[in-house]
């Protein structure tokens, strides 16, 4: 349902951006959208901007040099992570951008503006801000938490509230929890509203240090796709810090690599930094299954499917012997909704009499054009028969693929993308990137 | 004779409920002095305490006065003031406001340097001005704290505006000080009492208070 989301076209939304805030709202809500007719939406640009980090270089009173000499360049409504171990200066970076830390040397553009030019509060006003253990106002309940911002603009209480209620959805939360106190919450929806306070006054940049880290990898999960979903939906420039080298494949349109002392290592999409790390560090860093990961960078639009070796459970005879020709080893039997059951070998399977308990184990369908060749592989290596099974959004089966036909396919696309070369744009199969990893 | 038996007779005494040297007058009299020697110190303490906690600078100074403060006998600053002062009110204020300012300085010092750092940060980073973040983050969240601080710094100032009967004032320090002096144990133990009931009234005010100001947010986790 994410991955639907993530094809939403983003020059279609500056026009009626403001209208469609909530627009996916359900339709039982009736909301009072009269608050932005106070102008906030006509008088701010609530996209993204472009930030321009410009020779930065942070020196500590201590002597640490915590950033030496970055320079790069964020572009706007995309997700720029900054990874790298433990005391490489992300933290640094991000909070000169907010100007939480002023840098030694060098400066920071904001849509070609020396930040150190703008009134302190009213930059960071213009700018989300998450931290790790979400650091939620524990007096104030989730809504009021939320409405912190467009409170400080001056909005009053009933149309910061209501702002807050329509954010509370946005991320997923539930607008039961509206009255609770931060206590009441657990980690995974204390990150949500931390999300949904930066978010609250619409700013067109998001800085995020490490939001994920302290709660489950299956919670973890859900909050990146939700965060992919928005950033689909809203078109933001967001900044974000992890030292979670899959985190930063899976989210980032643009990774830098941050070694100890504040060096950048490398910056690039992450394909290009799966297939084409610039040294031994990069490489390192990256882990064992890089070659692996990449495949999520590949779609499976171009994959060729069988889809003669599939029967229904109800299938006659005939049917069976006519699918079975070609010499196929295996055939795909699907209920009478077209959904898969298991695979099995042409000669053990009557008609009428099909037992789905003791068919082979189908592994994991991929979505086919939708997922990757990671995805198709998964499926392929996770079935004792070697074979993946296509599905399309419905679920019903769509065709079957060998390994060897994936194979050929990895190969394809890595020819086609050159040894060292890179995907121009990502394949929706990054949403899937931490399935089978 | 015993303790349950002078209270009774005292109060049971008609003669102690009206006049110059009735109980109301004596309490009314008692409530005023406390009371005004808490709002001087509240005036001292919150403010000192509440910026040093929140810059986190000053907590050196702020260890010193607590220490120093403490240190000093209130009777013994009392018969200071009063050789220094003559009689009045002043001199008896001193020592009170002494005695009070170092538990409502230090509590609202540390109150504030403990709150977790990390919804400040969070408010920093989203545009709050610092007095902001003192008064609308940081207080909320170290507020049973402080009126922690407040509170037994009220109660000592109860027990001890009794000392305000040795400079010839009134308040209900005047019962003990007359009765050891009349030997009439009867008064001694009637203004005891008073005073002790007076003090839990005051752990009274302050329980309501903090029910009612204290956000349940916080309540819960403190
Ligand atoms: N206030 C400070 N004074 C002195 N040195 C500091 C200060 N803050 C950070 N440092 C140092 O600067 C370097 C970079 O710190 P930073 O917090 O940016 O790292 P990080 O990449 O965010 O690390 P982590 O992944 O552990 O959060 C570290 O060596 C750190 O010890
Ligand atoms: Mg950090």
């Amino acid at each position: 349902m994410e991955a639907g989301a993530r094809g939403c076209d983003f020059a279609r939304l500056p026009q009626n951006y403001c209208n469609t805030i909530g627009l996916d709202s359900p339709p039982n809500g009736p909301l009072d959208r009269g608050h932005r007719a106070d102008g906030l939406c006509q008088t701010r640009r609530v996209f993204g901007v472009l930030i321009r980090i410009d020779s930065v270089t942070k020196r500590y009173p201590d002597g640490t040099v915590a950033v030496d000499n970055l320079s790069l360049e964020i572009p706007d409504r995309s997700i720029t992570v900054f990874v790298g171990p433990s005391g490489c200066g992300k933290t640094t970076t991000l909070r000169m951008i907010n100007r939480m830390i002023e840098p030694s040397e060098g400066r920071i553009l904001l849509d070609g503006k020396d930040l150190a030019q703008q009134p302190v509060n009213t930059l960071r006003r213009s700018m989300g801000y998450v931290i790790q253990n979400a650091g939620l106002f524990q007096h104030r309940t989730i809504v009021d938490n939320i409405a912190t911002v467009p409170r400080l603009l001056g909005w009053s209480k009933d149309k910061a509230r209501e702002r807050a209620r329509e954010l509370m959805e946005r991320v997923g939360l539930d607008g039961a929890l509206a009255k609770r106190y931060p206590y009441q919450l657990s980690g995974g929806q204390q990150q949500r509203v931390g999300v949904a306070r930066a978010l609250a006054a619409d700013p067109p940049v998001l800085l995020m240090d490490e939001p994920f880290s302290a709660v489950d990898p299956v919670v973890r999960k859900g909050l990146q796709d939700e965060l992919l979903r928005i950033q689909a939906e809203l078109g933001k420039t967001i900044v974000f810090v992890t030292h979670d080298i899959d985190e930063a494949v899976k989210i980032g349109t643009n990774v830098a690599v941050m070694r100890t002392g504040g060096h950048l290592a490398q910056f690039a999409p992450p394909a290009e930094l799966l297939s084409n790390p610039a040294d031994d560090f990069v490489e390192d860093f990256l882990g064992a299954d890089r070659g692996i990961r990449r495949l999520s960078f590949f779609s499976t639009a171009g994959l060729g499917l069988l889809t003669t070796p599939i029967v229904a459970v109800d299938s006659t005879a005939e049917q069976i012997t006519e699918r079975s020709a070609g010499d196929v080893p295996y055939l795909l039997v699907t209920d009478v909704e077209g959904k898969p059951l298991g695979w099995s070998e042409p000669a053990l399977l009557t008609a009428g009499a099909v037992d789905p308990a003791r068919l082979l184990p189908y592994g994991r369908p991929f979505e086919h054009g939708k997922e990757s060749l990671r995805a198709a592989l998964d499926g392929a290596v996770l079935s004792p028969t070697g074979w993946a099974v296509a599905v399309g959004a419905d679920g019903r089966v769509t065709g079957v693929v060998s390994q060897q036909t994936i194979g050929e396919a990895i190969r394809a696309a890595h020819a086609e993308n050159g040894a060292d070369g890179h995907t121009d744009g990502r394949t929706d199969g990054r949403t899937d990137a931490k399935v089978a990893g | 004779m015993n303790v349950l038996h002078f209270i009774n007779s005292f109060f049971s005494d008609s003669a102690h409920w009206h006049g110059y040297d009735g109980i109301p007058t004596r309490m009314r009299e008692h409530i005023q002095y406390s009371l005004i020697a808490l709002a001087i110190a509240a005036a001292i303490g919150l403010p000192v305490g509440l910026l040093t906690g929140h810059t986190g600078r000053g907590g050196n100074s702020v260890a010193f006065v607590a220490t120093a403060g403490r240190a000093l006998p209130s009777f013994g600053l009392l018969v200071l003031m009063f050789v220094l002062l003559g009689l009045g009110l002043t001199p008896v204020m001193i020592p009170l406001v002494v005695l009070a300012v170092p538990p409502i300085l230090v509590t609202t010092y540390e109150a504030v340097r403990s709150v977790d750092p990390s919804p400040v940060d969070a408010a920093r980073g989203m545009g709050m001005a610092e007095s902001r973040i003192l008064f609308n983050v940081e207080l909320p969240v170290a507020l049973p704290l402080i009126l922690s601080g407040l509170r037994s710094a009220a109660i000592q100032i109860v027990s001890t505006a009794t000392i305000a009967a040795y400079v010839s004032l009134g308040g209900l320090g005047r019962y003990i000080v007359d009765g050891l002096y009349q030997r009439n144990y009867e008064k001694v133990v009637g203004g005891a009492t008073l005073v002790a009931v007076l003090a839990l009234v005051t752990l009274g005010i302050f329980w309501t208070v903090a029910r009612f100001a204290v956000s349940p947010g916080v309540r819960r986790s403190s």
